[in-house]
């Protein structure tokens, strides 16, 4: 597979490490009422589509840049690519 | 023997030269440009093999890389390479070949008597035979089996040969250097697009060679001579020969294997083979298309050959495959065989058409029988005569047969895509979702005819480039005319009453389709795993569709609804040797080397591996008699006076931001926003699920620079979590990483005269007294008048030590220096054994101990984990069952009777109970002799361990020396008080 990289171009996807759901951005709040809930669904609870599927990509041998890929698992489609970083910011997450 | 085969005059071949080969020993002899398999019909060498299950005397069917029979062994020793297609290989001066398969001569093989037991052999055979009784299989019937099947042997010796990898980028990939390859390369390469084109074949050209069609009014086999002057003139195109694409990936991958060397007597010093990886833009698949036979009785004598390979046999090798050779076809193109033999002046007695129909070309003088087919041949090792349907007699030595062409579609669904079925062809195409950036061209399209072959393949190139901003070039397409291609859907003759062959390979007749029809096994994957129809080397490249065509017959279905198997890479073998490439054996992975490696290989250093480092293990001196007297010298000498150790294996990350600390606080479960500059602390990372995943130090060089130190195993994994936690957790934080593992040398100098010897390395101006320069501190200082170091005081041994860290190009000389002034004081160099030994008497976690099963608790670490702060794991390592009381716990173990020697991965059990898992406390996790203390130690985890000190159990090993006696005690052997490392 081919990643097209945002800052880099094209890139092989042998250059990257492969993490799965980019839902493991959205880390629960450890406050919250229902934390020890949360934290499980988030580290055990994965969805599996088939079909386009959002998820992370890590740049190990190239900028380290964690990447949010969207891919359909049966075709192996890349309609988007993301910094994770951008991603995980525009869903709310700061320091 | 003379090539008394060898037509006079015309074919590919290089009379001037020739090329002496021996086949099971005897000495042949061919020409340049001749394959294996044309050089053997030149010498009249018809019979080359014996089947699988039957060991059937077989010759050669083909004359390409589909080829069922003609499997053989190529060269001796090592070098030796079973299961080799003669059709495809390359002549060479000194080629031994042998043929595979048989038990005594290839004449007379012992085995064949295996064919008078067909009727009982049939699809299916060994699974309903040999279920019973079931300890038979593996003592008898599968070692008979094995010995009487099979194809060639391996040489059960290490490759000798090289292999390689390579990348290669194009704009256009052209897959096939046929007449519909060599006209989309030139459109290409015309407009320039940078163009590979890649061909199995060692001449390109295809089917040109093998016809005597005409192109722009010379010879076909000329103007692709001149098409590929053109294209090898071209800069921007890359001709790839004896290349064959074997896989198409994702996103315009495909996987190229180049045979570089397979054609010469010695490779001379170049890779074998190269696997390539092309990055393509666009692809023209232009792979051709392969005849396939008709199925009748005793349809696989040698000297039955599909039509098409006789002509390649005799335009291209000007060899004639018989003397006397009759054609059997369904379809117009049979008769160009029956044209061209004749032409080359082999007695051709009869076109045998299974259509009532006129002939398709006018033949004076051959015999035209209509509506007719082969019922049965005659001739145990090679045809002698044939039987038609009418029962008349037919003596010949040859017979041609042409049951259609297949376009090879493999590549097209190699993304699931399945081709679609056309009636006009009778044959399947690429049909629905083709690889994406692909397109198809000529005979692999459907485009079975010459004119229509050029012109799509200059038509879909054009269209390809476009797609990329290519302007086509406006230069004439080549001029032919179209063949007659007429064809009936005819697929074997239902009169015979012999076996008649579909999968040559395997052995698989008409009959056994129809009996895995009637024993339910219709699908077209069933029917290929009940008979083992398409298995093997060739993939049914010619049995395939008959076949299906016979069960859709017996189902009452269409061919389209009856369907194909699925095509799956590699289009032809591709050897493992190629897929490993380089990585075989001590280059399988890089090594990384420490900065005193050089040091400690001159100093008697055994080394081993860790992570991908190479770590001196212990330092032998003369005398020593095993590595246990190395290693309890380094233990003893170290904490009697200093030892040293190159740590530069252990993760560095270099932190630094207004928000490292806070970070920090994120990614340890214990806090880190109180730790003061000049300061290092322990500290210790969970998994999210709670679980201890990594521990090591973190020192404070300034208010907004970390160093942190993660294990050698787990250096990787950390700063990639790391980045993790920093883009996508927190991704606000002013927090940047670097690792610096290679950047600096690090070295443990650890003992009572530790500081006494780096007084004497540290520049003056740096005060390391443990007033100044406590337990636990780290500072900025310089060596040697001047180098940069970092220094750091922690023990992993328990020891008064320090740890320091210069710029690694210092490092080989840092080992020097410290050796050098630890002299007077007796100084040993130590390596991980007598590490690992030193941490486990101070009771120290590793990686024993951090296994991933493991928590704080466990560990004893469990008040570490805050509560009062946000960082990665500490909710899930609340949950009750991970905290409860009765958990197991860290300790440390001795056993009873000091002579006693302990074993890592023994389980206790209390005294007086059974030794199940029912009433298992614990496990052993890290044992050690202690040199220390003079009998065997140990670490591990026990059930409420932390309460139960002093209480003997026993440590159970049913594997090696069943149990001992064991007492519980504080995991911290020596000086549990901790007065030496802060001396």
């Amino acid at each position: 597979m081919i990643i097209p990289h945002p800052l880099l171009g094209p890139r092989d996807a042998a250059e990257f490490v492969y993490l799965g759901d980019a839902a493991l951005i959205d880390r629960p709040d450890w406050q919250a009422e229902d934390a020890l809930a949360a934290f499980h669904d988030y580290g055990y609870l994965r969805d599996n589509p088939a079909g386009p599927h959002k998820e992370l990509w890590y740049h190990e041998q190239g900028d380290r840049s964690w990447l949010v890929v969207t891919r359909d698992t049966t075709t192996h489609e890349i309609t988007a690519v993301e910094l994770a970083r951008d991603v995980a910011r525009s869903r709310g997450r700061s320091a | 023997m003379t090539q008394q085969y060898r037509i006079k005059g015309g074919g590919q071949i290089d009379r001037s030269t020739d090329i002496a080969f021996t086949f099971n020993g005897k000495a042949m002899k061919g020409h340049p440009g001749d394959t294996l398999a044309s050089a053997l019909l030149a010498n009249g060498q018809r019979l080359v093999g014996r089947s699988f299950k039957y060991h059937r005397p077989r010759g050669i069917l083909t004359a390409g890389s589909e080829e069922p029979n003609a499997l053989v062994q190529l060269r001796s020793g090592a070098h030796q390479e079973p299961n080799t297609r003669a059709t495809t290989v390359e002549l060479f001066e000194g080629l031994a070949a042998t043929s595979q398969n048989h038990r005594g001569s290839l004449e007379f093989d012992l085995m064949a008597a295996t064919d008078l037991l067909s009727p009982f052999l049939a699809a299916g055979f060994y699974y309903k035979t040999f279920m019973w009784p079931r300890a038979f299989w593996e003592k008898l019937y599968e070692p008979v089996i094995r010995a009487s099947a099979g194809l060639g042997r391996l040489s059960m010796q290490e490759d000798p040969d090289r292999y390689d990898k390579g990348f290669v980028h194009c704009d256009l990939l052209v897959i096939g250097a046929g007449p519909a390859g060599l006209a989309a390369a030139l459109a290409a390469g015309r407009a320039g697009a940078r163009v590979i084109l890649a061909d199995e074949d060692f001449t390109p050209g295809g089917r040109l060679n093998a016809e005597t069609l005409s192109i722009d009014d010379m010879p076909g086999a000329d103007w692709a001579t001149q098409a590929v002057a053109q294209l090898t003139a071209m800069d921007n195109v890359r001709l790839m020969i004896r290349s064959t694409v074997y896989g198409a990936y994702d996103h315009g991958v495909y996987g190229l294997l180049e045979r570089c060397t397979d054609h010469l007597p010695d490779p001379g010093g170049k890779p074998r083979q190269i696997l390539w990886r092309v990055y393509s833009r666009r692809a023209v698949l232009a792979a051709g298309s392969t005849e396939r036979p008709i199925a009748f009785g005793n349809n696989d004598r040698p000297g039955i050959m599909l039509a098409g390979a006789m002509r390649t046999y005799v335009n291209r090798f000007a060899v004639a495959p018989g003397q006397r050779i009759a054609v059997f076809t369904n379809n117009d193109d049979g008769w160009r065989t029956a044209a061209d033999l004749s032409a080359a002046g082999i007695d051709v007695p009869a076109v045998i058409d299974s259509r009532d129909a006129l002939p398709p070309i006018d033949l004076p003088g051959i015999r035209h029988v209509r509506g007719a087919g082969v019922v049965d041949t005659v001739g145990r090792k090679g045809v002698r005569s044939i039987t038609l349907t009418d029962g008349q007699m037919i003596p010949v030595d040859g017979l041609a047969v042409s049951g259609g062409w297949n376009p090879n579609v493999h590549l097209t669904c190699h993304q699931r895509g399945r081709p679609a079925w056309r009636d006009d062809i009778n044959a399947f195409v690429p049909g629905g979702t083709l690889p994406p950036g692909m397109a198809v061209a000529g005979a692999a399209n459907g485009a079975l005819t010459l004119a229509a072959a050029l012109a799509e393949g200059r038509a879909t190139a054009n269209a390809q480039i476009k797609e990329l901003g290519f302007k086509p070039s406006r230069a004439a397409a080549p001029r032919a005319e179209d063949e007659p291609r007429e064809s009936a859907p005819f697929w074997y003759v239902r009169e015979s009453t012999k076996r008649a062959w579909l999968d040559q390979q395997n052995d698989v007749t008409v009959k056994d389709v129809k009996l895995s029809y009637q024993e339910g096994f219709r699908a077209v994957e069933h029917l290929k795993r009940y008979t083992t129809l398409g298995m093997a080397t060739d993939q049914g490249k010619t049995a395939n569709i008959p076949a299906l065509a016979i069960m859709a017959e017996c189902t009452g279905k269409t061919i389209p609804e009856t369907g194909t198997t699925i095509f799956r890479p590699p289009y032809t073998p591709v050897p493992m040797g190629a897929l490993a490439g380089r990585a075989r054996g001590r280059d399988f992975r890089p090594f990384r080397l420490t900065p005193s490696h050089d040091w400690a290989k001159a100093n008697g250093a055994t080394f081993v591996e860790a992570g991908n480092w190479l770590r001196a293990q212990w330092y032998a001196r003369p005398g020593e008699q095993g590595w246990r007297d190395s290693v309890d010298r380094e233990v003893l000498m170290t904490r009697k006076s200093v030892g040293i150790c190159d740590v530069t294996t252990l993760g560095k990350i270099d932190i630094q931001g207004r928000d490292a600390g806070a970070f920090l606080n994120k990614v340890y479960c214990n806090g880190f926003a109180t730790l003061a500059v000049g300061k290092v602390r322990y500290g210790l990372m969970l998994r999210e699920d709670g679980i201890a995943y990594d521990d090591g130090t973190t020192a404070r060089l300034a208010d907004n620079h970390y160093v942190m130190t993660t294990t050698t195993a787990n250096a990787v994994l950390v700063f990639r979590r790391l980045e993790f936690a920093r883009q996508c957790l927190w991704p606000d934080m002013d927090v940047h990483l670097i690792s610096t593992t290679d950047g600096w040398a690090q070295f443990a100098v650890a003992g009572p005269n530790a500081r006494a010897l780096l007084r004497k390395v540290v520049d003056s101006d740096h005060d390391i007294s443990n007033a100044a320069f406590p337990f636990m501190g780290c500072a900025e200082i310089t060596v040697c008048g001047g180098t940069p170091a970092r220094l750091f005081r922690i023990s992993f041994s328990g020891e008064l030590a320090f740890e320091i860290a210069v710029p690694a190009r210092f490092g080989h000389s840092m080992m020097d220096v410290l050796m050098e002034a630890g002299r007077e004081f007796d100084a040993v160099p130590y390596g991980t054994e007598a590490l690992g030994v030193m941490r486990i008497e101070k009771g120290h976690a590793a990686g024993n101990e951090l296994n991933g099963q493991t928590t704080a608790h466990n560990l004893g670490m469990g008040r570490m984990v805050s509560q009062k702060k946000d960082c990665i794991g500490n909710v899930l390592s609340q949950r009750p069952e991970m905290i409860r009381d009765d958990a197991v716990k860290l300790v440390g173990l001795r056993p009873v009777n000091r002579a006693d020697k302990l074993i890592a991965g023994s389980h206790f059990i209390n005294r007086g109970d059974d030794a199940t898992m029912d009433n298992d406390q614990g496990w052993m996790t890290s044992v050690a002799y202690s040199p220390s203390l003079g009998h065997s130690i140990g670490l591990g985890f026990v059930k409420s361990g932390d309460t139960r000190q002093g209480e003997i159990i026993r440590a159970v090993n049913p594997l090696k020396t069943g149990e001992i006696e064991v007492e519980i005690v504080s995991a911290h052997f020596i000086d549990p008080e901790g007065e030496r490392l802060r001396a």
